[in-house]
């Protein structure tokens, strides 16, 4: 296994060594060498245009494929409610297991969780529930444990979950149990009929590069996705489904964290991941002060207020607000981007939204790139103008 | 041009660009405008063992000589000459402690002032006393338990937040140019009190205050050096001192030309940006000769103190008059190529020109020391070997 | 306290160009970085030195040009560092990184905290804290953004969430990743720059390391990336012209049509 150059096809061209995302390919004596770190991704035996490059994979058995049915989602709640990224994950875990032709299963932790029954009409075929007070409250040990066991027993073949900070606490430590693969923050999941395999798809460096990744031998294959990349929706034909209540038997596990208080932040007016208009302010601006010139236009539009990191790192606005790779992913109808450049960890934040609009006065910003209206424009002038023009 | 710094040398320039760029830039304009010392970027200073620098080894220092202090105070100067000066001050102040001090004197100080924990200032100046040294007033007469000093100085860098001061006053003044000796007394001495900070023109981030003694009583074992050498120890001290306010001429010199050829990189007039223009050109290429040749002469007598030479009076003054003299034309003409911009307090090169022109009076006033100068050329008819 | 901080080298991305003519990655002069996050873990690890006495010790899983960041790590306030680094673990996921690490760990002496940053700028993923957590065997919080404190071997936390913060307890020991929020990192001293030029940085292979080969590198990983591509970006609209008054209406009539406001 691994990457090999066929020396007497190489003629040193180096058009491979841009491709190589992490930059392992060097010339030395006219031929091209590889260094230490290579994972087979081949991207170099693409851009080769003498065959040069020859990969070989591992010789993986192949999955027995019926050893493990079923695409599972972990529906995250909260304080009995249940989060909209599990609805989002329901809808897409529907269309994976119906191309699987296997059943889709909701996997729901907490304590007087209210309308249980939506996962059904949202595509779930079961929902594994386990309703204890003890799990009003995210706690480590017992999520992990539970969920290993529900695995273990029921063998699913996927299991997605959000990449909330719930999610991604936890998931990764059921990854680990159960020496499985896992991908974080997925853009796209996709199955290859072929193999039955999930093609993950996600962001790297800093979203500058985005990678498919598959899990070929172990199961589950487990992948997490933020909240707002995929849309939810009520599938057709459904709607028809049981819900099993599991026991939680939590004197077989030792729960090591507690939980002793939690603070809200109560600077968010409108919520921004469930806001339908985002009015959003970036470095542009100049001072923490103006973003109350963005405060009236969003509040002449009903909508919530967001920004990129800049802002946030100068502590002109707390993070709560922040869109982006470090900060939270939203898909509102529509994100109105003031003063904001469009660097690639904002736009991995927001480029999902339906009609995006970018007032900047530097007309290569790459916002512009994403924005279905822009506006070149000192926006001190252009916000107030909007504002005078929408209150009409 | 390369200056053949070795590895300690070139570290010790790149950590303190890195402080200057990150920690004191963001703050300057506001520290210029509230004039309040900058208490935190002393302690990111001392957290990086700056104030090692200038300590030997044995005191817990890292045992560099003058030009490592130089190269710290030249950094720092680029981005604040105000912050810059109150570093620098607290090496001049410890001085008289490392070059004349007893065993005891050191270890009981020199560690403190090397971790930055506590700052040092040198106190000579007074109201009747400024180029003219020997007209100071102030006394210490003996007493049984040690001197007791009384009098006031003027015009000190440092003065109120230092903890040790190095205070030069008459013991005998009938016996003249051996009429004076140098103190050592803390802050908290009873007798010790400080008169109204200063309100400058420029260097605003550093503090100027009167030091008020009456009746300050400090023991015997606080005086530096012997009785009667006061004088003689402070010009010494002050031939050490110069290439490093030298150092701060050449610093801000280097800021204001660095701004001024952003400027005129980017300024747009009549259809081109104005470092097209030859007469801009022509400006911006005599700052940098002046500025280079400047950190040359500022290097090289620094070297020759750490080389250890035993005269060095005539290029130590030579360094700082000429450096200081560069700073002011460099800054006013950084200031002429901003234009009406350059005016304004939003941009941070009047500043610049208003903390350059007291390096050409303090540590010696450039016309005193062109005194100097002039001595030595007699002296040896200007022959060199 | 005994105290690892697990740091990676990366590239500094933030400064990552694409040629748009060949759609590739522009990685001329591209330095090697300390991953940004782990510097604030590396900070607090050296802060609850300063604060409860003990030792700190930073361990990175890389190529030899990691030592850098190890020495780095030292000049920032570190005690020791250690270099974990065979061909055997290259191209390793999360999984096999975390079980790299963990019987690195195991091998020194008993551990109080093991701190790391919530992700790294290349990977993205924030999986090794969890997973290096759930191989030791120890518990784990994420995002944490204040130490409360540390006494009898229990510890007290901030933890960031959505919504705003958690205060959680846990007992020692514990695998924890910080964010931004939790520190400044502060800036090398002189002394430590000096140590760091000096200091010896063990090497680690895996026969030292006593790994099952098949648990490291590409063997051990459970992930494989099968392609990688360069998202394509659209544009999908219109710069809007004319004078800065009737682009404004404009929007503001495209606005009220769509009948979001």
């Amino acid at each position: 296994m691994g990457i090999q150059i066929d020396l007497d096809k190489c003629v040193g061209c180096g058009d491979c060594l841009p491709s190589c995302p992490f930059g392992l390919l060097e010339i030395v004596e006219e031929k091209v060498q590889v260094k230490e770190g290579c994972t087979l991704c081949g991207a170099c035996q693409e851009a080769c245009g003498y065959d040069a490059i020859l990969i070989t994979a591992v010789a993986e058995a192949p999955v027995v494929s019926n050893s493990h049915q079923g695409v599972w989602v972990f529906t995250e709640q909260r304080d009995g409610k249940l989060k909209g990224v599990a609805f989002e994950l329901l809808s897409k875990g529907r269309q994976l297991a119906d191309t699987l032709r296997t059943e889709l299963c909701a996997v729901c932790f907490g304590h007087n969780v209210s309308q249980v029954e939506q996962l059904i009409t949202y595509g779930a075929d079961k929902v594994y529930l386990i309703d204890s007070p003890a799990l009003a409250h995210f706690q480590e040990d017992l999520y992990t444990e539970k969920l290993v066991e529900l695995i273990q027993k029921y063998k699913p073949e996927v299991v997605i979950a959000g990449a909330t900070s719930l999610g991604r606490s936890f998931i990764p430590r059921v990854a680990a149990i159960l020496q499985t693969g896992l991908t974080a923050d997925c853009t796209g999941l996709e199955i290859d009929l072929d193999s039955r395999l999930l093609l993950q798809t996600r962001p790297t460096f800093g979203g500058n590069i985005m990678a498919t990744i598959i899990c070929q031998t172990r199961r589950p294959q487990m992948a997490t996705v933020r909240p707002r990349v995929f849309k939810k929706n009520i599938p057709a034909k459904g709607g028809k489904g049981q819900i099993i209540r599991v026991d939680l038997n939590k004197e077989r596990i030792t729960s090591r964290t507690k939980l002793l208080s939690f603070v809200e932040d109560l600077t968010e007016r409108v919520k921004l991941e469930e806001a339908d208009i985002i009015v959003s302010g970036g470095r542009g601006l100049g001072k923490a002060e103006n973003f109350q010139i963005l405060e009236e236009l969003a509040a002449v539009m009903g909508a919530a207020l967001g920004s990129s990191r800049p802002p946030v790192d100068d502590g002109w606005i707390p993070y709560s607000h922040q869109v982006g790779q470090t900060g939270k992913t939203v898909c509102p109808k529509l994100y109105i981007a003031c003063g904001i450049s469009g660097a690639f960890q904002h736009l991995a934040g927001m480029q999902t939204s339906d009609t995006i609009v970018a007032i900047n006065d530097d007309p290569s910003a790459l916002i512009f790139e994403v924005a279905t209206y822009g506006i070149v424009g000192d926006l001190f002038k252009v916000v107030p103008m909007l504002i005078e023009k929408l209150r009409r | 041009m390369e200056y053949f710094l070795n590895e300690p040398q070139k570290a010790i320039k790149s950590l303190a660009r890195r402080i200057a760029e990150e920690k004191v830039l963001p703050v300057r304009a506001e520290l210029d405008e509230s004039e309040e010392f900058p208490w935190t970027i002393m302690k990111d200073l001392a957290d990086s063992d700056m104030f090692r620098v200038f300590i030997p080894e044995e005191y817990d220092g890292l045992g560099g000589g003058c030009l490592e202090l130089c190269l710290v105070i030249e950094e720092l100067s680029r981005v604040c000459a105000g912050i810059a000066i109150s570093y620098a001050a607290s090496a001049l102040g410890s001085f008289p402690l490392l070059d004349y001090g007893t065993e005891e004197q050191k270890r009981k100080y020199l560690p403190d002032i090397a971790s930055g924990k506590r700052l040092a200032a040198f106190a000579l100046t007074e109201a009747t006393a400024g180029s003219d040294a020997s007209a100071i007033k102030t006394t210490a007469s003996r007493e049984k338990e040690g001197y007791v000093i009384n009098g006031t100085k003027q015009f000190i860098t440092n003065g109120g937040e230092a903890e040790i001061y190095l205070v030069v006053a008459l013991t005998a003044k009938e016996k003249g140019a051996r009429g004076a000796s140098v103190f050592l007394v803390e802050k908290d001495m009873p007798g010790f009190s400080f008169g109204k900070k200063e309100r400058k023109m420029g260097i605003r981030a550093s503090s100027t205050r009167e030091l008020i003694f009456r009746n300050c009583l400090v023991p015997e074992e606080n005086m530096i050096g012997r009785e009667g050498m006061g004088f003689i120890m402070t010009m010494r001290l002050l031939d050490r001192s110069r290439p490093g306010v030298g150092a701060q001429a050449v610093g801000l010199a280097q800021g204001a030309l660095e701004a001024a050829v952003g400027y005129a990189r980017q300024r747009i007039q009549f259809g081109h940006p104005i470092i097209s223009f030859q007469a801009v050109q022509h400006m911006l290429a005599n700052m940098a000769i002046e500025v280079e040749a400047a950190r040359s002469l500022v290097y090289a007598v620094a070297r020759t103190i750490d080389s250890r030479a035993r005269n060095f009076t005539e290029e130590a003054a030579m360094a700082k008059v000429f450096a200081s003299d560069v700073a002011m034309r460099v800054t006013t003409d950084a200031v002429q190529i901003f234009g009406g911009a350059g005016y304004m307090r939003d941009y941070p090169i009047e500043k610049m020109m208003r903390d350059a022109k007291i390096i050409q009076i303090y540590e010696g006033t450039n016309q005193v020391l062109r005194d100097a100068i002039a001595f030595e050329l007699r002296k040896r008819k200007a022959m060199r070997e | 306290m005994n105290i690892v901080v697990c740091i990676k080298q990366v590239p500094g991305t933030t400064k990552v160009k694409i040629d748009t003519q060949t759609n590739t990655l522009i990685r001329q002069g591209i330095k090697n970085i300390v991953n940004p996050f782990d510097t604030y873990a590396l900070e607090e690890g050296v802060r609850i030195k300063e604060r409860y006495g003990g030792k700190v010790r930073a361990i990175s899983m890389g190529p030899p040009q990691a030592e850098e960041v190890l020495r780095e790590a030292i000049a920032l306030g570190a005690d020791e560092a250690i270099l974990l680094s065979d061909s055997a673990f290259a191209g390793a996921d999360t999984l096999a990184t975390s079980y790299t690490l963990a019987r690195a760990i195991d091998k020194l002496e008993r551990n109080d905290l093991i701190i790391c940053g919530r992700q790294t700028i290349d990977g993205d993923t924030g999986q090794v804290g969890p997973e290096l957590a759930e191989i030791l065997g120890v518990p784990f919080v994420a995002y944490v953004s204040r130490i409360e404190e540390i006494d009898n071997g229990y510890m007290r936390v901030q933890r960031m969430v959505e919504e705003g913060h958690e205060v959680i307890e846990l007992p020692l020991p514990t695998v924890i990743t910080v964010v931004k929020e939790i520190n400044i990192p502060r800036l090398p001293s002189l002394r430590g720059l000096a140590k760091s030029k000096s200091v010896t940085i063990p090497i680690w292979t895996a026969q030292e390391l006593g790994v099952d080969k098949n648990m490291v590198g590409l063997f051990g990983s459970a992930t494989r990336v099968i392609k990688v591509f360069f998202p394509q970006r659209v544009r999908r609209g219109e710069i809007l012209q004319g004078e800065l008054e009737s682009q404004v209406e404009s929007l503001a009539n495209k606005l009220r049509d769509t009948k979001i406001i």
